[in-house]
């Protein structure tokens, strides 16, 4: 200690080689630290579906299968659309508030065009998939006043034409809506959104 | 010379042995005035070797695969030999873990064992609990239940609200876009090997700095300011075997406790092993009511009671972290002129009952769903409850360089008081 006699040329060397090990212990951790993203089995398992909704008329509903889910697809009609202003005091949540869906569709349609729904089909409570009752009216056997939505048989669970969960059900939340995005106005990509949801 | 001195001797010239038991047991000068208190040192200590013993034999027969883990935990409970006792040992003893290393850290806030000059010694300790939870809660998903599954979609989620980077980071976690058996393999891998080998090196840290600067007491002096004629502290007494023989006593009446719960109560009415947890692990159905396990309870009280901001959930997030972390800045924020409570004034005493009691509060709130007391103004009562104790506790902190230093005290002793 106290020794002042190295030459600045060895400090500088000295210096240079712990700066190259350095760059080298950082190369090194890459391996270990990318090791821990999806594998490409993973990658392949969880990718993003793409659906072509040319066929999918108004009124009805295409279930695709994304990361082993069922996820619903409803072309709403106009009437379907104007259905959600009348739940809006029936449902628990109007206003998306629980974080369900990306965030370009906490709207009242929840979704990026009033007239496509999409939705992960799966109830919130106790994960029974509800079955579809679009129609309005007695016919879906849920009363005169039904306006149209989703019903879980297993527990009674009801959800509007947006997915909102009604008051006073056993599910606690709105259903899920995934990430997606339009390819092209008839394809849709359902699992990735370009960054949005991020 | 005998042929064990001989020996002794033999190793003492290649190894440091004589030293080494003189430096840390027999020669180590512990003041003569500890209480009840100081077991819990000792006694984390004891848990921590039951916990990587039984931790050894558990993995003989667990299987970190999402299609077995279930299966290979109810096997060792029903099929393996002495199976059943080794895993209410483990599991048991994760929640003592905290019950002393609570009771090891209130003691420090009792006795001002975190002041000048143990300042390192608690930043250690710190370290130590940390570690602690991330091993408690890596090893949770192992057993695979409803619990394991839920509990940890929610942590990982936690971290999934930082801005910007947070999608990626969960994912880089849970190394899928949900929790799978990618998840259970690396959680299996982090509990068994990773964070043990730095808890370990922790404790030893912990213990050199330990003895390095001495222990406090429940006086808050330093026994080292008086020594005798051959430099012995004079209110100091060697570890062994006075503190070793008082430890044991400690050891035996802790083991008395752990076994009446391993034999009458392993799951402790749901507190210790969570009902849910007896189900096996699905991605599909949700629990409707997720709480963590007790010891992380105080913190998830915290992380509702914050409100989203600015659409995101991240504050709450922001808040759990920091109350775990402030523990960090504690040395620095109490300006008492005495360590002791014993010493100390009104204000501190009347700040560390409330700061016991949010922390209790707190924990219990953290254990029930939110809307258990019923609503209060639009908002459930219980939020709001957990709003107040939230804040409570961090005042605990934030204020103390003020009330600390116009509080009133009494004068230390020259000796220690017994």
């Amino acid at each position: 200690m106290g020794e002042t006699t190295v030459s600045k040329k060895r400090r500088y060397l000295l210096i240079a080689t712990s700066a190259a090990g350095g760059v080298a212990g950082v190369g090194a951790a890459a391996p270990f630290f990318i090791s821990m993203f999806p594998s490409a089995r993973a990658k392949a398992a969880g990718a993003p579906v793409e659906v072509d909704i040319a066929r999918v008329e108004p009124g009805m509903m295409f279930r695709a299968e994304w990361r082993g889910k069922p996820v619903w697809i409803v072309h709403r009609t106009p009437e379907m659309i104007e259905s959600l202003a009348a739940t809006d005091e029936r449902v628990a949540d109007p206003a998306s508030k629980a974080p369900m869906q990306p965030p370009y569709a906490r709207n009242r349609y929840r979704s990026l065009k009033p007239e496509w729904l999409v939705l992960v089909g799966i109830c919130t409570h106790l994960g029974c998939s509800p079955s579809d009752k679009l129609a309005a009216g007695p016919q879906s056997g849920l009363g005169e006043d039904w306006p149209g939505g989703f019903f879980c048989p297993c527990h009674g669970s009801k959800f509007d034409l947006a997915g909102r969960v009604y008051k006073d059900v056993p599910a606690p939340t709105n259903l899920e809506v995934p990430k997606y995005r339009f390819v092209t106005d008839t394809r849709l990509l359902i699992g990735e959104d370009g960054g949005k949801g991020a | 010379m005998s042929r064990s001195q001989a020996l002794l001797a033999w190793i003492d010239e290649r190894f440091p042995l004589s030293t080494l038991w003189k430096e840390h047991l027999a020669e180590y000068y512990a003041p003569k005035n500890f209480n009840f208190w100081y077991y819990f040192g000792s006694l984390a200590l004891v848990v921590l070797v039951i916990q990587i013993v039984t931790g050894i034999f558990l993995t003989m027969n667990y299987k970190p695969d999402a299609a077995q883990a279930f299966g290979s935990v109810e096997y060792i409970m029903r099929d393996v030999p002495g199976g059943w006792v080794i895993r209410y040992m483990h599991s048991t003893g994760a929640s003592l873990f905290f019950v002393t290393v609570y009771l090891h850290m209130f003691r420090g806030l009792l006795y001002g064992s975190y002041r000048k000059p143990r300042e390192l010694l608690w930043l250690l300790g710190v370290l130590i609990y940390l570690c602690l939870m991330a091993e408690a809660f890596f090893g949770y998903l192992l057993p695979w239940g409803q619990m394991s599954y839920w509990g940890a979609q929610v942590i990982v989620n936690l971290f999934a609200a930082v801005p910007i980077i947070g999608e990626d980071l969960a994912v880089w976690i849970r190394g899928d876009y949900v929790i799978s058996d990618t998840t259970l393999n690396r959680f299996f891998a982090f509990h068994v090997i990773a964070i043990p080998l730095v808890l370990l090196g922790l404790v030893v840290a912990h213990i050199m700095a330990l003895h390095e600067v001495g222990s406090n007491n429940p006086d808050g002096i330093e026994i080292k300011k008086k020594k005798d004629a051959a430099g012995r502290p004079l209110d100091g007494i060697p570890f062994h075997p006075y503190y070793t023989v008082k430890d044991a006593v400690g050891v035996v009446v802790f083991l008395a406790v752990f076994s009446f719960i391993i034999f009458f109560a392993p799951e402790l009415g749901g507190y210790f092993l969570e009902y849910n947890n007896f189900i096996p692990a699905d991605p599909l159905k949700t629990p409707t009511h997720i709480a963590p396990v007790w010891y992380f309870t105080p913190y998830y009280a915290m992380l509702r009671a914050v409100p989203a901001f600015l659409g995101s959930q991240f504050w709450g997030v922001i808040v759990m972290g920091a109350a775990v972390l402030i523990f960090f800045a504690l040395p620095w924020l109490d300006r008492s002129p005495v360590k002791s409570i014993r010493y100390k004034g009104p204000y501190y005493k009347v700040a560390l009952a409330l700061f016991v009691v949010s922390f209790l509060v707190l924990g219990w709130l953290g254990t029930q769903p939110t809307d258990f007391l019923g609503k209060l103004g639009g908002t459930d009562t219980a939020v709001i409850l957990a709003r107040v104790f939230t804040l409570v506790y961090f005042l605990f902190f934030l204020l103390m360089p003020w009330y600390t230093r116009i509080d009133s005290h009494r004068p230390e002793p020259e000796r220690v008081t017994g």
